[in-house]
């Protein structure tokens, strides 16, 4: 088992290694790198969108009925929401719901790839395909998830919004002071350190799930699913590492 | 001049290829031929360096290939093109986007110099006018021969196919086989073709070689097949009672 661990992590890092090599044609990888932009981007607007908006309008709601008949101001709410937004549910949420989508996806790409002998044929040509294959996934996954991610926070807030002020619950300046209250910078640095480190978690693991690939569609199957556990494990742990890290 | 050198692979505690060694002729086609299992699939991969044997070298034009760098097995592979099984098109491009790859790739030619190269391939194969389809649009056969097309769009000097004939009719079968034939004497390639298909033997088998149980049992031309007395040969490719008959009633 330990072997085993330790095989397939000298294995990953050895394909990264691969995979950080100098294109063989420029205009190739960024014709790649913008349609896995597309992809990962524009194609996960949508359900990025939906899951922020419930989270926000359920923190609001939530916070709203246990403050209610507390001490505590009502506009705390507005700054909880944020704040939850911004540290966790925007950063975290969202990518683990992309590992599940994106990550997925990646995985079973690339193990077709692999069971069609798409990869051999690359290869064949003398194409560097860890780098051709991975590289534009990943550079499009930093660039674009980010983006997300702060489409997510912004959303989640709305979200909140809505879930309150409409209903009377609170009202929009309250929402409003809560959002300007104690607002701390390096709160967005962490929402985007997370946002980096989990993208390339969602990309890498998938990737190296799918590249290597052997047997039928069981075991692709398999691939997959180990590529959204493995990821999201992944992401939890490293979201601990970087709260502790952080905010220390 | 290719040129396999006791090439031998295991996997695990299995022998697949046990010390194989063969010669292929330049600017012929050279048939690798055997039951299921024999190890010619294996052997085709080791050729084309897509697997690395337990032991044995290959020589490409004496060069060990196994010796290479990265750099000098990227030059090796510019002179490859390969026809996979299943074709391998890229299912994500048009026909004329999977032509054209490995130009995008390595060449510096303009736009309109790599499209008019893929034109000359696809007219080669007899696919004018396919260029905007995806694979997923084509039959097997057309994808077989944009599949050819993309092998031999850098003017490869070897040609290498996995079983071109799989899954085709008998009639798109023997138009591939001598499409690659004419391809390979039209440009001089050294044509490597791994098949079963005892038609493509009869046809183009300019060279032959028969693998048994991962070894080479015998070698020939096509003419030599026939009157080989070699009994494992002749158990493959009488395998069928009709053709046992045939063949008896031939040699009263």
């Amino acid at each position: 088992m330990n072997f085993n661990l330790l095989y397939h992590i000298g294995r990953y890092i050895l394909l990264l290694r691969q995979a950080f090599s100098k294109p063989e044609n420029w205009s190739m990888y960024w014709k790649e790198t913008m349609r896995q932009m597309e992809d990962i981007g524009i194609g996960s607007l949508v359900i990025v969108a939906l899951i922020s908006i419930f989270m926000g309008a359920v923190a609001a709601v939530q916070f709203s009925y246990q403050l209610d008949g507390t001490l505590v101001p009502q506009y705390y709410i507005g700054y909880i929401v944020r704040d939850l937004a911004i540290i966790e549910s925007a950063p975290t949420i969202t990518c683990l719901v992309l590992a599940g989508k994106v990550g997925s996806n990646l995985a079973a790409e690339l193990g077709t790839m692999r069971q069609k002998e798409h990869i051999d044929a690359m290869e064949l040509m003398g194409v560097n395909t860890a780098a051709y294959l991975i590289l534009p996934k990943l550079i499009a996954a930093i660039v674009m998830i980010p983006l997300l991610v702060t489409i997510s926070a912004y959303v989640a807030i709305i979200g909140g919004y809505l879930a309150t002020v409409p209903t009377d619950a609170l009202s929009s300046d309250d929402y409003e002071r809560g959002l300007r209250a104690f607002f701390q910078p390096r709160n967005v640095t962490m929402m985007y350190v997370k946002a980096v480190v989990f993208s390339f978690i969602l990309t890498t693991v998938p990737i190296f799930q799918g590249y290597y690939v052997k047997g039928g569609n069981i075991e692709l199957g398999k691939a997959s699913t180990n590529a959204v556990v493995f990821s999201n494990i992944l992401i939890l742990l490293s979201d601990y590492l970087i709260a502790v890290l952080l905010t220390g | 001049m290719i040129r396999a050198e006791n090439i031998i692979k295991q996997f695990g505690e299995q022998e697949v290829l046990k010390g194989v060694s063969m010669e292929f002729l330049p600017g012929k086609t050279n048939l690798i031929i055997g039951r299921s299992g024999a190890g010619k699939t294996v052997f085709l991969k080791i050729l084309v360096g897509l697997m690395e044997p337990t032991d044995g070298k290959v020589w490409y034009d004496n060069v060990d290939f196994f010796s290479l760098n990265k750099k000098q097995v990227r030059e090796i592979r510019l002179k490859v093109g390969m026809l996979f099984q299943g074709s391998a098109l890229f299912d994500s491009m048009k026909v004329i986007e999977n032509v054209r790859f490995p130009l995008d790739m390595f060449s510096n030619m303009t736009l309109a110099e790599k499209n008019q190269r893929v034109d000359w391939c696809l007219e080669r194969v007899g696919l004018t006018g396919a260029h905007e389809k995806y694979p997923s649009e084509l039959s097997g056969g057309m994808q077989k021969r944009v599949g050819i097309a993309r092998a031999i769009v850098m003017e490869p000097k070897y040609l290498f196919c996995d079983e071109p004939n799989s899954g085709l009719d008998p009639r798109t079968a023997l138009l591939i086989d001598e499409l690659i034939q004419d391809i390979t004497y039209d440009y001089k390639m050294t044509t490597i073709i791994n098949t079963h298909d005892m038609n493509s033997v009869m046809e183009i088998g300019d060279n032959i070689a028969y693998l048994h149980e991962g070894r080479l049992v015998w070698q020939g031309s096509k003419d030599q097949v026939l009157s080989s007395e070699n009994e494992l040969l002749q158990g493959f490719i009488f395998a069928s009672p009709f053709l046992q008959r045939l063949r008896a009633a031939a040699l009263k």
